[in-house]
C-alpha cells in the first residue's frame, strides 16, 4: 500500500504544499528534506504520539503471535481428556486451568484465538472490499445510481442485524455445512453474514470522500490529461480516501470478533467442538460457581483484543487526518 | 410540526416494505421448506402432500407467495407457533413488554450516566477528569455485553448474593414487595445493557459539545454575562444533543442486539430469548415474526429520533 500513496502525484502535491510554506530556498535541497519524511512515516511519528494507541500495538502484536506461535510451542491437545483434574483451577501444568472434561484452557484459548482473529479479518475484507464498491460507485456515479445505493444502505444500516443474523445461520447453517464441510461452512457463512452487515459506515465514508475529491485540482488535472474515469478513481481518488477506511476497517475487525463471539455465546456459531472464544465463554459459564477461571480466561482474551484493536482505531484516526496538528 | 411527522412517516413506509422484502426474500432463498418433514414422513402418501402443498399455495410464483403474506401479516394473522399451538401474535404480546420496559429503562440509565459526564468533560477538554471518563468509556465499549453480564453474575449474585441471577417471571408476592423483587432482578440486566450504551454515547455527547462550545453564539452568551451554568445548559447542550439523536437512532439495531444477549444471560422471558428458543427449535414463524416485529420496532425508534430531531432543531420541520 505504501508505493500507492506515494505516487507521483501525491508526492508531487506534498513537495508544492512544502515548498509554498518553506518560501523561497534552494531547490533540490528542498525536494530532498521532503523525499525523507514519507506519508507513511509521518503517520508513524503521529501514531506514536498516542500512548495507548502505541502500546496497544505491542499488546496485540505479542497476542497475535501467541496464537499464531502458541500452539508449536504448548504442545498440549485441545481434545485431550484428563478427568483426574477435571475444573481444576490455573496450574503450572495447565497455566488457565481446565474444563469439566479436563481439557486444558490454555491450549483451546490458543487455538480459538486463530479461529476469532480470521473470522475478524475475514469480515473486515469483506465489509471493507463491499464498502468501497458500493461507496465508490455511488460517489462517481450520483444521479438515481447514487440514489438507489445510499437508499439500500440506509435500510441495512436500519435492519436489526442481530436478529437477522441469527436468521440467516438459521436457514443456511445446514445446506453450507453439507457443500464445504463442518469448520469451513460455518466459517464462510459467519464470515459473510458478518461483512454483509458492516460495509455501510464504510459505503458512506467512501462516497463522502469521492463526492469531495473528484472536485480537487489534481484531479481535474489528471482528468485534463485524459485519465479514464477507473485510472482517476485507482490511482487518484482511491488512494487519498484511504485514511478514513483504515480506521473503520481497524474497528471492524473488532466488531467481528464481538458479532463472531455473540454468535458462539447464543449456541449459534461454530460447533461445540470448535473452541472459539465466545464458544468456550458460553461452555464455561454455566460452572462460574465452580470454575471461575473457565469463562474468565476467554472473556478476557475478547476484551483485551477489542480493546487494543478499538485503541488502535483511535490512534490511526489521530495519525491519518491529515487536519489534525499534533 | 405535524406536517413533518406526517412526512417521517411517509418516508418510514418504504423502509418498512423493503424490510419485509429483505425477509421474504431470505426465507424464499433459504433451502428446505416447512414440509419437509411430511415429506420424510412415510405415513403421509403423496397425494396428500401435494394437496396440501396446493392448499398453502407453496408452488405459486415468489410475488404471488409474499402479496400473500404481507396481506396476512397486515391483517394480524400471523399463524401459530410449530413448538406451543399458540398464536404468534399472542406468545409476541406476551413477551414484548419485559423487553420494552429492559430497554427503555437501560436508555434512560446511559442518558443519565453520558449527558453529565460527556458534557462535564468537554467543558475541560483534556484535564484529568476527560481522561479518566474517557479511558473508561473505551473499555466500557470494548466490553462484549455477554462477558460484562457475566461479570455482574459472579460478582453481585454469587459473591456478594445481592441479586437473583435468574430472572423470575412467577413472583408469588403482592403489592410493594412485588415491585421490589421486579425491580430488584432487573437491576442486573439493565445496568449491563444501559453501562454499554451509556459507554459509547459519552463519546458522542463529549465530541457534539466539543463542536458547539467554541461557536460564536456562545462566547456572546457568556459575554451578555450569563452565568457558565445557564450557557451550557441552555444554549450549549441543547444544540449539542442534535447530532447526538441522531447517533443514538443509529445505535438502536446494536441496542436491540445487546437485549437479545442480556436477555438470554439473565434468562429474562423477553422476544429476545424467545426469538433464541424458536431457532433453536426450528420454529419458523415465529422467528419470522420476531425478526419483523424488532425491525419494526428499529423503524419505529428511528421515526421517534426524527420527531425529537425536529423538536431540537426547528429549522429541520420547517425546511
Amino acid at each position: 500500500m505504501a508505493d500507492v500513496i506515494a505516487d507521483p502525484d501525491s508526492a508531487g502535491a506534498q513537495r508544492v504544499s512544502g515548498g509554498g510554506m518553506l518560501g523561497p530556498g534552494p531547490e533540490p535541497q528542498l525536494g530532498k528534506v521532503v523525499a525523507s519524511i514519507s506519508p507513511w512515516q509521518e503517520a508513524w511519528r503521529r501514531f506514536k504520539r498516542h500512548r495507548l494507541a502505541y502500546w496497544s500495538l505491542w499488546v496485540l502484536g505479542i497476542m497475535v503471535l501467541a496464537v499464531l506461535l502458541g500452539p508449536l510451542v504448548y504442545k498440549v491437545g485441545i481434545n485431550d481428556v484428563d478427568f483426574q483434574s477435571r475444573l481444576a483451577g490455573p496450574s503450572l501444568k495447565h497455566p488457565m486451568g481446565t474444563d469439566d472434561l479436563g481439557r486444558d484452557i490454555l491450549a483451546r484459548v490458543l487455538y480459538g484465538g486463530r479461529i476469532s482473529l480470521a473470522v475478524g479479518m475475514a469480515a473486515m475484507l469483506m465489509a471493507i472490499t463491499v464498502g468501497v464498491l458500493i461507496g465508490a460507485v455511488a460517489g462517481m456515479a450520483r444521479g438515481w445510481v447514487d440514489a438507489v445505493l445510499m437508499w439500500v444502505t440506509d435500510l441495512f444500516l436500519s435492519l436489526p442485524q442481530l436478529p437477522l443474523l441469527l436468521l440467516l445461520i438459521f436457514l443456511f447453517r445446514e445446506p453450507l455445512k453439507q457443500a464445504f464441510g463442518l469448520e469451513l461452512g460455518i466459517f464462510i457463512l459467519i464470515v459473510t453474514v458478518i461483512g454483509g452487515f458492516r460495509w455501510m459506515p464504510v459505503a458512506r465514508l467512501v462516497r463522502a470522500q469521492f463526492f469531495s475529491l473528484r472536485e480537487k485540482e489534481f484531479v481535474e488535472a489528471a482528468r485534463a490529461l485524459g485519465a479514464t474515469t477507473p485510472r482517476q478513481v485507482v490511482r487518484h481518488i482511491l488512494p487519498n480516501s484511504l485514511g478514513p477506511v483504515i480506521v473503520a476497517a481497524t474497528i471492524d475487525v473488532a466488531a467481528a470478533i464481538i458479532a463472531e463471539s455473540t454468535l458462539s455465546f447464543l449456541g449459534l456459531g461454530f460447533p461445540p467442538d470448535i473452541p472459539t472464544w465466545g464458544r468456550i465463554l458460553y461452555d464455561g459459564r454455566d460452572y462460574m460457581d465452580l470454575a471461575v477461571h473457565w469463562a474468565m480466561f476467554p472473556g478476557l482474551a475478547i476484551f483485551l483484543t477489542v480493546l487494543t484493536i478499538n485503541f488502535i482505531g483511535d490512534g490511526l484516526r489521530d495519525a491519518l487526518d491529515p487536519r489534525r496538528v499534533l | 410540526m405535524l406536517n413533518y411527522i406526517f412526512r417521517r412517516l411517509l418516508i418510514a413506509l418504504p423502509s418498512l416494505l423493503g424490510i419485509s422484502v429483505v425477509l421474504f426474500t431470505v426465507l424464499a432463498l433459504a433451502p428446505g421448506d416447512p414440509f419437509e418433514e411430511l415429506a420424510t414422513n412415510p405415513n403421509v402418501p403423496a397425494e396428500v402432500r401435494m394437496m396440501l402443498r396446493q392448499q398453502f399455495g407453496l408452488d405459486d410464483p415468489v410475488w404471488q407467495r409474499y402479496l400473500r403474506w404481507l396481506t396476512s401479516m397486515l391483517r394480524g394473522d400471523w399463524g401459530f407457533s410449530f413448538q406451543s399451538r399458540v398464536n404468534v401474535d399472542q406468545l409476541i404480546l406476551q413477551r414484548l413488554p419485559t423487553t420494552i420496559v429492559v430497554i427503555g429503562l437501560s436508555q434512560v440509565l446511559a442518558i443519565l450516566i453520558a449527558l453529565p459526564v460527556g458534557v462535564l468533560a468537554a467543558v475541560k477538554p483534556y484535564s484529568w477528569f476527560d481522561r479518566i471518563a474517557s479511558t473508561i468509556a473505551f473499555i466500557g465499549f470494548s466490553l462484549p455485553t455477554f462477558f460484562t453480564g457475566i461479570v455482574f453474575i459472579l460478582f453481585f449474585s454469587i459473591y456478594l448474593g445481592w441479586f437473583p441471577f435468574v430472572y423470575r417471571s412467577d413472583i408469588s408476592s403482592t403489592g410493594w414487595q412485588f415491585f421490589w423483587d421486579h425491580f430488584k432482578q432487573s437491576i442486573m440486566p439493565i445496568s449491563v445493557l444501559g453501562l454499554f450504551q451509556a459507554a459509547s454515547m459519552m463519546r458522542y455527547v463529549r465530541s457534539a459539545v466539543l463542536d458547539v462550545i467554541r461557536l460564536d453564539y456562545v462566547t456572546t452568551a457568556r459575554s451578555k454575562g450569563l452565568t457558565e451554568r445557564t450557557v451550557i445548559t441552555k444554549h450549549v447542550v441543547r444544540n449539542a444533543l442534535i447530532p447526538v439523536v441522531t447517533l443514538v437512532a443509529l445505535q438502536m439495531p446494536a441496542v436491540f442486539g445487546g437485549a437479545i444477549v442480556t436477555e438470554q444471560i439473565f434468562r429474562v422471558p423477553g422476544i429476545g430469548s424467545l426469538l433464541i428458543d424458536a431457532i433453536l427449535r426450528n420454529d419458523t414463524p415465529v422467528i419470522m415474526a420476531v425478526t419483523f416485529v424488532l425491525s419494526c420496532l428499529v423503524i419505529f425508534f428511528n421515526l421517534l429520533a426524527d420527531v425529537i430531531y425536529g423538536w431540537l432543531d426547528p429549522r429541520i420541520s420547517y425546511g
